[in-house]
């Protein structure tokens, strides 16, 4: 049985039916953003007054990186460029530069991943560090002389966990003090290396999912959208190659096709647009 | 938008040419609203308020600019204007129901008066 309306649109809603799909498919995507969205203001209402010392705010702000934050924003606006110029050179009926558009907005796929899978790996070799006599701060962690490797889980501390393993004391590389938003930097970048004595230790954790609310929140809505930027290239890498034989077949729905991935990825980008100011700016 | 084409969905060749230069100019646009979100970060601003509002009417243009031309959002036809109305409907309505539950948060609910933990 063939698929109806493919290309030529139905009559009652005026579109090819994959379009409609799509749209249905984004709405309910709103929704499930549009639920994480509504937790991470719940969180952030409710983070109570000094669970965050350091800071001197309940909510951690400028805990991310934003110069590579805002590359990565830059990359996932240009693959949504190259995917509209995609779809229109199909329009146009130059396949080759379909192929080259497809494969800029693929690498922007991986290179976006690549980047946060780099930026997660910061967060989690990033501790924060409360000490008994009530000092607070955030820097890398030493244990017996080890640095911990790539997304190397296994070498990730916390209190219980130095108790447990009787590791008496460890080395701290503490950040600089940070400024306020708004305020210059002035002078002080030093990072202060110091040895801590595990008994002194109030609170010790790496900018884990366990260690805050917006750390929960963070790796929960980030790594969502991570999945979608995965999926959204690994269908996006078909319709470039191995699906592409359809251009030669039936080539006006093969570009109904590009148009309802590009629809996809520029929600992919949509998103991004929200998460990365409320992540890493506000 | 050209309703009476042979090719059908909605756009001619012609017509997408045309667009080229459109999606270049929404491109560089998005790439210069980043850079204002990122520049306002380091401007100070008294009210938590005002920083959260500004930020996110900048990135609502640039929602706007992707929805509106990447996604064709301004010309397209009305069953999609109803199912994304739908949306909007009960997206707001979740919004709404989020800010209203926020209030009752234990944070909040014991600085009040009248609430006797």
């Amino acid at each position: 049985m063939e698929i109806p309306y493919t290309v030529k649109p139905r009559p009652d809603t005026g579109l090819y039916n994959a379009k409609v799909g799509i749209w249905l498919f984004l709405a309910s995507e709103v929704m499930l953003f549009g639920a994480l969205f509504s937790a991470y203001i719940l969180l952030r209402v409710g983070a109570l007054p000094g669970t965050w010392p350091e800071i001197k705010t309940a909510w951690p702000h400028g805990l991310l990186n934003i110069p590579i934050g805002t590359f990565n924003t830059a990359v996932l606006i240009t693959s949504s460029v190259t995917v509209v110029f995609a779809w229109a050179a199909l329009k146009m009926n130059n396949f080759a530069r379909f192929r080259i558009c497809m494969v800029i907005t693929i690498l922007c796929a991986f290179g976006f991943l690549s980047i946060k899978s780099y930026e997660y790996n910061e967060k989690f070799t990033h501790y924060e560090l409360r000490l008994k006599d009530g000092k607070a701060f955030t820097g890398h962690l030493e244990v017996n002389g080890k640095h911990p490797g790539f997304w190397d889980f296994g070498s990730i501390y916390n209190l219980a966990r130095l108790t447990e393993e009787k590791v008496e004391k460890v080395k701290f590389v503490a950040d600089p003090p940070k400024p306020k938003p708004g305020e210059k930097h002035e002078g002080n970048h030093e990072h202060v290396s110091m040895e801590v004595v595990t008994s002194d230790i109030v609170h010790l954790d790496a900018f884990l999912p366990r260690n805050h609310t917006f750390f929960a929140i963070y790796f929960l809505i980030t790594a969502l959208h991570g999945l979608h930027v995965l999926g959204g290239a690994i269908v996006l890498g078909y319709f470039a190659f191995p699906g592409s034989k359809m251009w030669r077949t039936d080539p006006e729905r093969f570009t109904n096709r590009i148009e309802v991935g590009g629809l996809f990825w520029h929600f992919v980008d949509l998103v991004w647009i929200f998460l990365f100011p409320i992540l890493y700016l506000l | 938008m050209s309703h009476s084409t042979q090719n059908d969905a909605h756009h001619g060749h012609d017509d997408v040419a045309h667009h080229i230069p459109i999606y270049w100019k929404v491109f560089w646009a998005l790439i210069a609203g980043t850079v204002i979100t990122v520049g306002l970060y380091s401007v100070h601003f008294e009210s938590v308020a005002v920083t959260i509002a500004i930020a996110l009417f900048v990135a609502s243009i640039k929602a706007f600019l992707v929805a509106g031309y990447f996604m064709h959002l301004l010309s397209e036809k009305k069953m999609i204007y109803g199912i994304l109305a739908a949306t909007v409907f009960f997206l707001i309505g979740l919004m709404a129901l989020t800010i209203w539950g926020s209030n009752d948060h234990p944070s909040n609910t014991v600085t009040k008066t009248f609430y006797v933990p």
